[in-house]
């Protein structure tokens, strides 16, 4: 299968890998897919008191258009209040990533990564 | 001699002509261009002798006479004529088929097509170690079975069956049924005679061998007579069982490949076993959480197939551009679904989604192996530094224990 320049280059030179500590009450985790689907995600997203992203980390077990569409939203949202994060739509990263159909759905699981991590971060904050 | 990028060590996938085999076939594009059909001059008559020549070289390979070689276009043509035929030609006296899980799709497809007829097909399982269970396949085999098809050896995790036990076990319960198999990962790599396993029809290709693409046969046993309805109508070639002009120069190279095959199976396994058990050991050595996919004692040679536990097959593909192998993760093509051959043997969805198949042959050298090993490490260290998974094992955490959201689009 060919990918595209844009998928080599964020496979071969992954952005923001790593972890935050998961106890931090200002890190949220998503933790998104299977490994039997062949595809995990994990996103943590460290937000300041006033809304905005500060910083974002993550690691991918998958094909090299899943470790490229979590690595570019690693890149996106960091900067962003957590309502533009929650508007970041999966067509946008498969667009930017020119991902074949085949691949879409690993779009689909960077949004619902970011959304998991979002929640998990209110949810920390709700208690 | 400088190691040459990208290596191939996808063997079971195709090989490359050697080149003794190569030379074998050029006059018979140009100067011997002759339809071994011709009867009535000298280009039809030498077209014809080179076929007869390779056709005895074939059967010498299997154990077979070489009037028990049909030529085909391949070891699918292969396969759909002997199950399809078998089974019209026979359709008064049974209406049962047995294959088993692992087959390749030539086999499993042919199967499909006759259920869709109105034929039973029973599907063996296969053990943990994808061998076929003799107790099982005893109890599958009825009056009515008209034949049972069942590979030498595997395609993806190179497991070799038990044909004499199974040839044996098959006559003894009912001795009108037919032994098919599809020998063509097996043959010219290990032993294989179709009177010790009491074969009746058996599929073979030659660029599995290191012939050219586009040839092969069926072995159909003479004694006793095995009869069986042509899937292609014409001109009444191979004795009326596959019509249509020979492929001489691709006959004449697969000749030459089992010649080659036969001549130096018995070397070239002994080095291909120890090239394998190196690029086995030495993997296994230096990366935790790794595991060998069937089973290891009954395999062929040049065949590892391996899961790097925590890595995803198709990224660490990606990672290894210069080296051609395969993966066990079907991301690659467009089902999204892990091989069905792993998935058959029992093991985690997840695991064959991690797998490597290596396929050594011929032309590999222990310097491509060491190659091999030392990116291998290097790519799997990498992709694990990446992957929650890997770290959460390294955590202790048991995967089992989490509750996964369903995949986007399982």
């Amino acid at each position: 299968m060919a990918y595209s320049e844009k998928v080599i280059e964020h496979y071969e030179n992954p952005r923001n890998v790593g972890s935050l500590d998961k106890n931090d009450p200002n890190v949220g985790t998503g933790l998104v897919g299977a490994p039997a689907c062949g595809d995990v995600m994990k996103l943590q997203l460290k937000i300041g008191d006033d809304g905005v992203i500060q910083d974002a980390k993550f690691k991918t077990f998958g094909c090299g258009s899943a470790i490229a569409s979590s690595s570019l939203v690693t890149e996106w949202v960091k900067g962003m209040t957590v309502d533009q994060a929650m508007e970041v739509k999966n067509t946008k990263i498969a667009e930017e990533l020119n991902l074949p159909p085949v691949k879409i759905h690993c779009s689909v699981l960077a949004e619902d990564a970011i959304k998991a991590a979002i929640a998990d971060y209110k949810a920390k904050r709700a208690r | 001699m400088a190691l040459k990028l990208p290596i191939f060590m996808d063997n079971h996938s195709t090989t490359p002509v050697d080149p003794r085999v190569l030379e074998a076939m050029l006059p018979y594009f140009t100067t011997d261009f002759g339809n071994a059909a011709s009867r009535t001059h000298v280009f039809g008559w030498r077209a014809e002798e080179a076929v007869e020549q390779a056709r005895g070289h074939v059967a010498a390979l299997i154990g077979a006479s070489a009037k028990e070689i049909v030529f085909t276009s391949g070891a699918t043509e292969s396969d759909n004529l002997a199950i399809k035929g078998a089974a019209w030609f026979h359709k008064g006296r049974g209406n049962h088929l047995i294959t088993v899980e692992t087959e390749h799709k030539a086999v499993l497809d042919s199967m499909k097509r006759l259920e869709k007829e109105g034929f039973q097909v029973t599907y063996l399982p296969v053990e943990t170690d994808g061998r076929v269970n003799l107790g099982k396949l005893e109890a599958a085999i009825t009056d009515k079975t008209l034949l049972v098809s069942i590979m030498l050896a595997n395609n993806e995790i190179g497991v070799i069956q038990d044909l004499v036990a199974i040839g044996e076990l098959i006559k003894r319960k009912n001795k009108l049924t037919l032994f098919h198999t599809d020998a063509v990962q097996g043959i010219g790599k290990v032993p294989f005679d179709v009177e010790a396993a009491r074969v009746d029809l058996a599929s073979l290709t030659a660029h599995k061998m290191y012939g050219p693409k586009g040839v092969g046969a069926l072995y159909v046993r003479r004694k006793p007579r095995v009869r069986i309805d042509p899937i292609i109508d014409g001109g009444g070639h191979e004795r009326g069982m596959r019509s249509g002009t020979l492929n001489v120069p691709g006959i004449v190279g697969f000749g030459m490949a089992a010649k080659i095959a036969k001549d130096e199976m018995a070397a070239e396994g002994m080095r291909l076993l120890a090239l394998r058990e190196k690029l086995r050991k030495e993997i296994q050595a230096r990366l935790p959480e790794t595991f060998v996919n069937g089973s290891l004692e009954h395999r062929l040679p040049g065949n590892l197939n391996i899961s790097f536990g925590y890595v995803e097959g198709e990224s660490l593909l990606m990672a290894l551009k210069e080296l051609a192998v395969s993966s066990g993760s079907a991301c690659t093509s467009a089902s999204l679904e892990p091989s069905y051959v792993l998935r058959a043997l029992g093991i985690g969805e997840e695991m064959a989604h991690s797998s490597l198949r290596f396929g050594l042959g011929r032309f590999n050298t222990e310097e491509e192996v060491d190659h091999v090993v030392s990116t291998i490490v290097e790519k799997v260290e990498r992709l694990r530094a990446l992957s929650p998974l890997w770290e959460m094992f390294q955590d202790g955490v048991d995967l089992k224990s989490i509750q996964w959201e369903a995949g986007a689009h399982h």
